[in-house]
């Protein structure tokens, strides 16, 4: 018994030896990723100019939860008000006979409502928008004091010491991006959470998607998973007529998505 | 003036009552010279209560911020935007009158250039206060000036609203250097009749020591020559510039070329109708019938019905276009002007600018003081409620379905729009109780005395042998 019990251990005594190896691998990694995240806070290595960054969505995917919007205004400081998103989940209805049907109450954060049972539905989807990071920002163009900026690393931001909160990037915009924050008094829109991408760490909608339908990373890098995204999907940029080169990519997008 | 090329005779002339040089001087001034009126106080009171509470507002809006207007998203301009493009509109006949008409070598404009003139500035000082006060944070607008400092932070000279600053600053410079260099001569006339000392020194020092010499007169014609010229370019450039706010965004509705002439067009044609609204009331209060007679207000109302068919013009042109260029989005914005929630303002936009211009065809109608009073209101309101057409109707159907809204302004906005009005009259009144209102030294430039003829051909002798 004993000679046969060394030879080879019973499930017993290898689910054991496997509990005690899991504090041992935490006790590892923990450390591991610690140690990253504070090596790329303090050291200050982050390089902007070797990133640019960039977002896809898969309308198949997006289930509508708003979870997106909902850790967007927990992560940012959004006011909670509808009217106020810097991303925001529409709801397309494409009825058989005339336009579609566009709805986003609360920006989809507390679901959507039952359809009209009236209506002869052919098919609905969601479309997750955000701040499109332009190329090519109308925003950037008609700031009077230049507070709305492109970063090396691509992505459109306000500074908000300088903003004057004349809003003409808010009528520029057309994404719809933007809004006049009712307390600081600038204007706001979705960073891709530029605090967090400098520390190595996904947007907060990114993180929370339930069933990955956002997609981040990098646009010109072959291991980024953008990449292998923008490689597998058909792809649209919203209103391209209008050359804003945009950055946020839909995969799956109907031609009614504006 | 030197611009005295048509002969004179071959019109009628332009002012009324064979008039003596000291006639037309002892008749403007007195204006200034004699006892307040009690009806002048009773209308500064007015009008001073109305600029108080713009003031009043305008401090309630620094403390409160701007959320008190109606704006919501989609809608984040609104009225302040519309009370700014209206009121630099406005501001835009004065110039065209003392420095175009001028250049064109229209000699009736000498009765109505002075107060045209002074309701330019006024009007454009009343503009400059709503884009300062529309801004979320006014305490950090200078931001926006070109101010050097030791960061090099420069504004950004690619945005439009930048342009505007530039744009309406020149404008109003040059548009108050030009009022100011015109009114010298007629100050030192006051300054030499000027019953008192405190009136003496005051008016001495504005009329910065002019003699009425031979060589002041030759500079003074040759800069009045030049800030005409100046000025000219800058009547059509304010509106282009100020249209490009809208057109350079690339919304819907905003984003079309036409936007420019257009502007400037609506801008003259607003102007004129603010003129006329206070000719009116200003020749028949002081009894200057005779300076500013009925053949102005008709050439004034030909203008109108010209300036208002290029607008009508430009309001089909815009639908044209929309159709034309296949665009979806562009045709549904002007669908949505005309027949959308806001089709209400469209029509009487369409109606006051396009329908109502339409009586100056007919001579008894632009001739007639009490019709073309009426119609320069209908012309103010129509011109008003175009600015809010395109600044409101196509934001409030943007790009974007899902936010679409409708915009309701609240008490503030109102109090706003009848504030300025407030300021603009106060200013006014001001300008008629201590300051020439018309033109007196270049009024005497265009009585046929001016122009005397040897052997006794001199047209004053004619016109009186006829």
């Amino acid at each position: 018994m004993k000679e046969n019990k060394s030879e080879k251990p019973n499930r017993r005594e290898f689910l054991l030896s496997c509990s005690k190896a899991i504090p041992l691998t935490g006790a590892l990694f923990f450390p591991l990723s610690a140690a990253r995240l504070l090596l790329a806070q303090e050291s200050g290595d982050y390089d902007p100019t070797v990133h640019n960054y960039g977002m896809g969505i898969d309308i198949h995917k997006c289930i509508g939860c708003g979870r997106c919007a909902a850790a967007c205004k927990t992560e940012n400081n959004v006011p909670l008000e509808p009217h106020y998103f810097r991303t925001w989940v529409e709801r397309y209805v494409l009825p058989s006979e005339g336009e579609a049907l566009v709805d986003s109450p609360n920006g989809g954060i507390d679901g959507f409502p039952e359809m009209n049972e009236d209506i002869d539905t052919l098919r609905s989807f969601f479309v997750p928008k955000l701040c499109n990071h332009c190329t090519n920002a109308p925003c950037v163009q008609v700031c009077p004091v230049g507070a709305t900026f492109i970063t090396r690393d691509g992505v459109v931001l306000v500074d908000e010491k300088y903003c004057v909160g004349c809003r003409y990037c808010i009528q520029a915009c057309p994404y719809g991006a933007r809004f006049l924050h009712p307390e600081k008094k600038v204007a706001d829109k979705c960073t891709f959470c530029y605090h967090r991408l400098a520390k190595g760490l996904l947007p907060a909608c990114v993180e929370v998607c339930p069933t990955q339908a956002r997609v981040f990373g990098e646009v010109g890098q072959q291991s980024s998973p953008l990449r292998r995204f923008l490689r597998f999907n058909d792809v649209i940029v919203l209103k391209s007529s209008l050359n804003t080169l945009p950055k946020v990519y839909y995969a799956g997008a109907d031609g009614e998505v504006r | 003036m030197d611009n005295r090329m048509v002969s004179v005779a071959a019109e009628e002339p332009l002012i009324m009552g064979n008039q003596t040089f000291h006639a037309v001087t002892d008749t403007i001034s007195k204006i200034i010279e004699g006892k307040t009126p009690k009806l002048w106080y009773l209308a500064i009171s007015i009008s001073g209560s109305v600029a108080l509470m713009f003031f009043g507002l305008i401090g309630y809006l620094v403390w409160q911020g701007i959320g008190i207007w109606g704006l919501q998203i989609p809608v984040a301009w609104g009225w302040a935007i519309v009370n700014f493009v209206f009121w630099v509109g406005i501001g835009h006949a004065g110039t065209l009158i003392s420095a175009i008409l001028f250049l064109l070598r229209q000699r009736w404009r000498t009765s109505i250039n002075r107060f045209a003139e002074a309701m330019t500035i006024f009007a454009v000082i009343c503009a400059g206060v709503f884009p300062a006060i529309h801004v979320g944070r006014m305490w950090v607008l200078h931001w926006v000036f070109p101010l050097p400092n030791q960061m090099s932070l420069w504004p950004n000279f690619r945005s439009p609203l930048l342009w505007d600053f530039f744009a309406v600053g020149t404008y109003f410079t040059c548009s108050f250097l030009f009022w100011y260099l015109g009114l010298v001569p007629d100050l030192a006339t006051l300054r030499d009749r000027a019953t008192n000392k405190i009136k003496k020194i005051i008016f001495g020092i504005l009329s910065i020591g002019w003699r009425g010499g031979n060589r002041q007169w030759k500079h003074y014609e040759l800069a009045y020559l030049l800030l005409a010229g100046i000025s000219t370019p800058l009547v059509l450039s304010v509106h282009s510039v100020v249209s490009t706010d809208f057109s350079v965004s690339i919304l819907p509705g905003w984003h079309t070329t036409i936007f420019p002439p257009y502007f400037v067009a609506g801008a003259i044609f607003s102007g004129f109708a603010m003129v006329m609204t206070l000719a009116i009331i200003t020749r028949k209060i002081f009894g200057l019938e005779n300076f500013i007679t009925v053949n102005h207000l008709e050439k004034m109302n030909k203008i109108m019905l010209v300036t208002g068919m290029m607008v009508g013009y430009a309001y089909s042109c815009e639908f044209f276009i929309a159709w034309y260029s296949g665009n979806i989005y562009e045709q549904f914005a002007f669908i949505n002007r005309a027949f959308g929630p806001y089709a209400w303002a469209y029509w009487i936009m369409v109606t006051c600018n396009v329908a109502v211009p339409q009586i100056f065809w007919f001579k008894k109608l632009r001739r007639s003081v009490p019709v073309m009073f009426v119609a320069t209101i209908f012309i103010n309101i129509g011109m008003w409620f175009e600015r809010f057409v395109i600044v409101v109707t196509s934001l409030s159907a943007d790009f974007l379905p899902s936010s679409w809204g409708y915009f309701s302004p609240t008490k503030y906005d109102i109090g706003l729009l009848i504030g300025s009005f407030g300021l603009f009259f106060t200013l006014f009144l001001l300008f008629l109780r201590f300051l020439p209102m018309i033109a007196m030294s270049e009024v005497k430039g265009v009585l046929p005395q001016a122009d005397p003829h040897h052997h006794g051909h001199d047209i004053a002798n004619r016109r009186r042998d006829s």
